[in-house]
């Protein structure tokens, strides 16, 4: 970490640093060419971060942590290819991280004010946590200022923000209803920066990885979604990427968890799998260093992703409970209602209309086959002879 | 005896649906009946326990398959009856669908008393719908729209075509995509709803009035005493535009001999 105290000495590139701690060309290399994948960059892609971290150095960044549980820090320290962590804690200058810094009280606070200072309009903010608007801000108060001041205060001055988890992009859990704090994704909050929304609850770590790794090299965003999400991870649906996708098409679907159908691993669709409509690269880059996502190990998606995902609950069913009609009221027993509601009020008007109608419904006069008249043209019926 | 109310039975057959109505109305229905029926099986998908592998079954993916098609149909059609309202016949023209006469309203309170609170006995008889129903089919109009887009906009994601993509706006405006699938299918529910409303209504009406109006959808043809037809054309609920071919009367049959 930057002290602020000594004198800046020249600072080495990013790959000068990472060579002085014993990381190989070879390494190196390697470390280029899974970020270019990642990225879905062609083959001189890889050349182009090599490039970047050669010639770069390296990049402020303040983390700042608000209302969250630092599941996207813990996601993050667990990324699993072998120097990603490395790269990203030593080759960025995380300078100011709540959770991370050996730094505490005015110390702290100490750097944070020299970062925004010294490195104005160069460093990257990353923000982990909703920003409370309820009560002042009362609910979220780090070294005596607010989140919303603290925010305010930081993103003025940064290059642009990365805004980690569900948290910081859609607000999660301390958002879903009735949000008692006000808890408010960081987007809403700062309208005049670049943001980049890596949703997740928590994010993939090598998306995040990755996604740093993109600003560091190319030095602009990455190409967003209109939710702010990194294309690259979040353009196609977990549905669309997952390995039992054959089930959902042939219509082999798991009814209950215990089931013979779960133990075949069929599709989770119908115990509420939000697959379907969670845009995120679980299926693909899948978890923990590839070994395993929610599907895999049996358990539906929840769309962790997607804002709102735990106002569509319950989690393990497809329907949820309607908006307006009170709890645990699908679509279905709301739609079963009316309907029977409409059949009924069918069937009481039909016996209605033959009580009230029946002089209209019967035989008028001048119906009756003596009456008709074999001449159609007359318009008055003909006196019975 | 009583005095005759219906004396006059002097009925003349009047072409009101044209064959484009008539044939926008079956599709829409079938289309309905198929998008409803796959949408609720897409929803609530039977669960089978079957040996063979998903790579021998796609039977899911055929309802999918089937839903899409229908609901490209069935914007096809909409598409052509609006187009419908402007180029057919009065009885068709869009502004029947807007009740912003001083006529229309109260015609629509005339149909409540009459036909559901039942405190007047006095049928409203029109040729095209009355006011009430063309309300009715503004609303169903709406949710079409509805279904249409917000249909669109979940298949989006799934398809490179550019007709889909037009609708991807709608998504952010329901908050996700989630939300948008439960009030596509809240949705399916309200024509369910209107279908056993409207079928039994057209039953109720036919049976009271007599003017063939359940038949009136197959061959186009309503039947009405001429002194209503001639109020009705006079008053002129449907004044837009002026017909363009006039056979409203069929000429006097010869009179039957022997």
């Amino acid at each position: 970490m930057n002290s602020p105290v000594l004198a800046p000495a020249p600072v080495p590139t990013v790959y000068e640093q990472m060579a002085s701690r014993g990381v190989s060309r070879r390494d190196f290399l390697k470390f280029c060419t899974w970020m270019g994948a990642y990225h879905g960059l062609e083959n001189d892609g890889t050349a182009q971060i090599a490039r970047a971290i050669e010639t770069k150095r390296r990049i402020p960044v303040v983390w700042l942590h608000f209302q969250e549980c630092t599941c996207c820090s813990e996601s993050f320290l667990r990324s699993s290819h072998p120097i990603v962590a490395d790269i990203l804690l030593d080759k960025i200058s995380l300078d100011y991280t709540e959770t991370l810094q050996a730094a505490a009280g005015h110390q702290a606070e100490e750097i944070l004010q020299d970062v925004i200072t010294r490195h104005k309009g160069e460093y990257l903010m990353l923000v982990e946590g909703s920003v409370p608007l309820a009560a002042d801000g009362c609910y979220c108060v780090v070294g005596g200022k607010s989140a919303l001041d603290t925010v305010r205060e930081v993103a003025a001055g940064a290059k642009a923000i990365v805004a980690w988890g569900n948290c910081a992009c859609s607000g999660c859990v301390q958002a879903a209803n009735p949000n008692p704090t006000g808890a408010t994704p960081v987007h809403a909050i700062i309208k005049d920066k670049p943001i980049v929304n890596v949703q997740g609850c928590p994010p993939i770590a090598e998306v995040m990885a990755g996604v740093l790794v993109h600003l560091l090299t190319f030095d602009r965003l990455p190409q967003l979604d209109s939710l702010g999400r990194p294309k690259a991870f979040y353009s196609r649906r977990v549905h669309d990427t997952c390995y039992r996708r054959p089930n959902y098409d042939a219509g082999l679907f798991v009814e209950t968890f215990d089931d013979e159908n779960a133990r075949k691993g069929y599709c989770l669709y119908r115990v509420g799998c939000r697959g379907p409509s969670t845009y995120n690269a679980c299926g693909t880059m899948r978890w923990n260093n590839g070994t395993s996502f929610p599907i895999q190990s049996g358990h539906p998606c929840l769309g962790c992703s997607e804002a709102k995902f735990w106002d569509n609950g319950p989690f393990y069913q497809r329907l949820t409970n309607f908006p307006g009609f009170g709890i645990e009221s699908t679509a279905d027993q709301i739609g079963l209602g009316v309907a029977a509601l409409a059949a009924g009020g069918a069937l009481a008007h039909a016996v209605l209309t033959n009580v009230r109608k029946r002089h209209d419904i019967g035989e008028q006069p001048g119906e009756s086959p003596a009456d008709l008249d074999p001449n159609p043209t007359a318009s008055e019926p003909p006196q019975k002879p | 005896m009583n005095p005759p109310r219906h004396v006059s039975h002097d009925y003349a057959r009047v072409y009101v649906w044209e064959q484009p109505v008539r044939w926008f109305h079956w599709i829409n229905a079938a289309t309905i009946v198929v998008l409803g029926v796959t949408g609720w099986l897409i929803a609530k998908p039977p669960v089978f326990l079957v040996s063979t592998e998903a790579s021998f079954n796609d039977w899911f993916g055929q309802v999918r398959f089937i839903h899409f098609v229908a609901a490209y149909v069935f914007t096809a059609n909409f598409a052509f009856r609006l187009y419908w309202s402007f180029a057919g016949n009065k009885y068709a023209h869009w502004r029947n669908f807007f009740p912003l006469t001083a006529r229309q309203i109260r015609q629509i309170g005339e149909v409540l008393r009459v036909d559901i609170l039942q405190s007047t006995r006095e049928a409203v008889h029109t040729l095209g719908h009355n006011s009430m129903a063309y309300f009715t089919y503004a609303g169903t109009g709406l949710l079409t729209v509805f279904q249409i887009v917000s249909g669109f906009a979940l298949y989006a994601p799934m398809s490179d075509a550019w007709l889909p993509a037009l609708f991807t706006w709608a998504t952010p405006l329901l908050g996700d995509e989630f939300s948008l699938r439960t009030f596509h299918y809240a949705v399916m529910w309200a024509f369910t709803v209107f279908t056993i409303i409207h079928v039994y209504l057209v039953f109720y009406h036919d049976y009271v009035e007599g003017h063939g109006v359940l038949s009136s959808m197959v061959g186009g043809w309503k039947f009405m005493e001429k002194k209503q037809i001639a109020s009705e054309e006079t008053a002129g609920l449907s004044p837009y535009p002026k017909p363009r071919s006039r056979v409203p009367v069929a000429p006097p049959r010869p009179a039957k001999t022997g």
